[in-house]
């Protein structure tokens, strides 16, 4: 499960950022924000190569002591950045690709939305609820 | 509920032949008030005596021999008396009776509807109905008025399990000596009531699907008791249930004329019914409720169900509906009610018109649109497709009018108010009752009038004053006491005229002002069952008619008194000279109270400049 989720427009400003722990929420901030450096270099690298065939799943971006960060692109170039809990070591990697299509799924709702501006914060509920099922279960 | 009955059967149930017992909630209360009913002392645990119990296997209606075998095998000739298990074995029992299972301890082990007994000889006119057949009867909601009040209440309270007599819909019935008796029906209303509200009484839910087929039968079963207008209503309302909720509080239903007026705004903006309203269309519709965005972007997802970006005419309406829903003040759901999914709004008869026979007997369509209107009038329901037919046709003939004023007025979206009416103000007013009085026998008491925008309320008076038929319950005064909103009262004005374009008929032409073709739109929709009423000629002359006009009193009622039920040609014209006359009174009304708005707006001006000027002497002091 999910520690932390962002949507992050092509512009690198975050339309969509919500993270579980509330008592550490700048940190998570910072990560995601790090996190794009590394977005952005996984895209520029493949962008080289033929840009139709790049995978919209980037993988793990880097892992900390304490997490791991996983980073997700759509053909927009907005970016999906989940940051999940290294203790939880039996997320494996095919989950984490069904939580971004979840959450790209759910993008697509949005945008599909014409009273959503393309750029502006999200503020869906029903984008919310999803996130909230994705993240972890924080008692 | 009865702690001592509930814990003493479960023991008491262990005593019984090895069985254990599973009771649910409502089979606990109704069998620890049916032991109750028949032993004789005070004791909880006094064993139940063996004549109450006898009446009370006889009112079950069971063959003797069936009876005989449930004494046996519930135990009780094997101790000798009525204790509590056995008595609750033996409800158990016959409930599986009458469901047509074999009596035997096994079948008792499963979930059962509750038995079912005829009126015992104590209640006169009482019939001892269970849950079961007041959770199936529910279907069927009362025509009644008490019964309504009664409903509403217990609906408005919300009542889980116990409930007081005061709540008591049966508080109506004539005999109900003992308040027992009341408590089981109360119990079974505020039952069938928080079965109905959807998602309470977990233990009723499971029982709920039983309930429906046991609710046909049970409602035939009602109609053989006595039971004053409880089973009167039940008997006589047996309609196609199609859903589990409360028809006459449900704002998340949509009416007939909500769903016809929503109809023709899509057609508006998308001539062809199967099609889809794209997004922009939609969002340029929308905004012009003046709601929010974030709002408007949350009923977009709420409606949206495919998630396409466009609006099929089930979303259309089921997002126009919760516009309005919110523009009366109710706060958005988090998930769309199911009386709004596509599937459901599609399969209640979202069709495009159907030709039927549209002016039927005047004495018909009243009433049918009367039930329309009328939020609480479950009787609405017992005939929703002549109420659909007639409106539909209703809609037929005013097409080209409306997709005509639509345009214009889809620029204008201040109709929104006037919506208000079909949620609340049908229910709401004297007005009403007086209407119905000609037409239907008692009519329950005027719902509380929401006070909304004055908007709503004046719509409110003067819609149901010009459908008045003689009662007049106060016409209100023209909007000159209004605080500035100057579109909206004149736009009320205008509704109301729409309203009763068919009162105030013909005088179009003269009357015609663009602010009032505007409201043409609004008021139409809710007007239609009004409309069925009248001649096809009326129609047409209300359809031209554009004007705002204002119905005095005295010549609705003149109006009214030609309307009764005859069809002739003269009473048009009677119909059009009053309309006339009233369409100038309107007029004059109109204009005086333009004078007056004009006079405000001075006097504003005026005080904005002296603010202005006061400004200006302050900002140099401010400076410095």
């Amino acid at each position: 499960m999910a520690v932390c989720i962002a949507v992050i427009a092509k512009e690198n400003y975050p339309l969509y950022i919500r993270s579980v722990p509330t008592e550490n929420e700048l940190k998570f901030h910072y990560t995601v924000h790090t996190s794009l450096d590394v977005v952005d270099e996984k895209i520029s690298a493949m962008g080289k190569a033929l840009v139709d065939q790049r995978e919209l799943y980037l993988g793990l971006l880097y892992p900390t002591e304490d997490y791991k960060v996983y980073g997700y692109v759509t053909n927009s170039k907005v970016k999906f950045v989940m940051v999940v809990d290294s203790s939880n070591t039996a997320l494996r990697d095919n989950e984490i690709r069904s939580m971004f299509r979840k959450l790209h799924n759910s993008y697509t709702d949005i945008m599909c939305n014409p009273f959503y501006n393309p750029g502006d914060c999200i503020h869906s509920r029903a984008f919310d609820n999803m996130v909230t099922s994705m993240m972890m279960q924080v008692c | 509920r009865k702690p001592g009955s509930g814990g003493g059967s479960r023991p008491g149930a262990a005593a019984a032949p090895a069985l254990l017992l599973p009771l649910s909630e409502a089979e606990q209360q109704c069998y620890a008030e049916l032991f109750a009913r028949c032993r004789p002392g005070p004791a909880p645990e006094a064993a139940a005596g063996g004549s109450g119990v006898a009446e009370l296997f006889r009112a079950s209606q069971l063959p003797a021999d069936a009876l005989h075998q449930i004494t046996e095998l519930c135990g009780a000739k094997r101790v000798g008396y009525f204790g509590p298990a056995q008595f609750y074995v033996a409800l158990k029992l016959i409930a599986a009776a009458q469901s047509g299972l074999p009596v035997r301890l096994e079948s008792i082990k499963s979930e059962l509807p509750l038995p079912r007994f005829v009126a015992l000889k104590n209640d006169s006119e009482m019939r001892y109905g269970t849950p079961a057949e007041i959770l199936g009867a529910k279907h069927q909601i009362p025509h009644t008025a008490l019964d309504k009040n009664s409903f509403k209440r217990a609906d408005e309270g919300d009542k889980q399990e116990t409930k007081s007599p005061p709540v008591s819909p049966v508080g109506s019935p004539p005999a109900s000596p003992s308040s027992y008796q009341r408590v089981p029906l109360s119990y079974g209303y505020s039952k069938s009531r928080s079965g109905h509200e959807q998602k309470h009484g977990a233990s009723y839910e499971s029982r709920h699907s039983a309930h429906q087929q046991d609710g046909s039968a049970a409602g035939n079963y009602g109609a053989k008791s006595a039971h004053g207008q409880l089973s009167r209503s039940l008997s006589a309302e047996k309609e196609p249930q199609n859903s589990s909720s409360n028809y006459s509080d449900d704002p998340w239903r949509i009416t007939e004329e909500q769903r016809d007026y929503y109809l023709n705004q899509f057609k508006t903006l998308q001539p062809d019914l199967n099609s889809f309203i794209s997004g922009t269309v939609a969002k340029n519709f929308f905004t012009k409720s003046k709601l929010p965005i974030p709002e408007l972007s949350h009923i977009w997802e709420l409606s949206d169900v495919d998630c396409d970006g466009a609006l099929t005419l089930a979303e259309f309406c089921a997002a126009f509906h919760l516009i309005v829903a919110r523009k009366n003040g109710y706060p958005l759901p988090d998930k769309l009610p199911e009386t709004l999914l596509p599937d459901y709004l599609q399969t209640a008869s979202l069709k495009p018109i159907r030709d039927c026979a549209l002016f039927d007997s005047y004495s018909e369509s009243l009433p049918v649109s009367q039930q329309t209107r009328d939020f609480n009038r479950t009787e609405v329901r017992n005939v929703p497709k002549i109420c659909a037919l007639n409106i539909s046709t209703t809609v037929k003939t005013i097409p080209k009018e409306f997709q005509h004023l639509a345009i214009k007025t889809v620029k204008d979206f201040v109709f929104l108010y006037y919506f208000l009416f079909p949620f609340r103000s049908y229910s709401s007013t004297s007005i009403e009752d007086a209407m119905k009085k000609g037409e239907e026998p008692p009519t329950p008491p005027p719902r509380p009038q929401k006070s909304h925008s004055r908007a709503s309320s004046l719509d409110l008076n003067k819609i149901f004053q010009q459908n008045t038929q003689a009662a007049r319950s106060g016409w209100l005064p023209p909007p000159p006491a209004l605080p500035p909103r100057p579109l909206v009262s004149q736009t009320e004005q205008v509704s109301e005229i729409e309203l009763h374009p068919q009162m105030n008929r013909v005088p179009p032409q003269t009357e015609e002002s663009s602010p009032t073709k505007k409201e043409i739109l609004l008021t139409q929709p809710p007007s239609k069952p009004i409309r069925r009423k009248f001649r096809p000629e009326n129609q047409m002359l209300e359809n031209q008619e554009l004007s705002p006009t204002i119905s005095a009193a005295s010549s609705l009622s003149a109006v009214k008194s030609h309307h009764p039920v005859q069809k002739q040609s003269s009473k048009q014209k009677r119909a059009i000279q009053t309309a006339i006359r009233k369409n100038k009174e309107a007029n004059a009304v109109l204009a005086r109270l333009n004078s007056e708005l004009q006079q405000q707006l001075k006097e504003v001006h005026k005080e904005r400049i002296a603010l202005e000027t006061q400004l200006e002497q302050l900002r140099p002091v401010t400076v410095l």
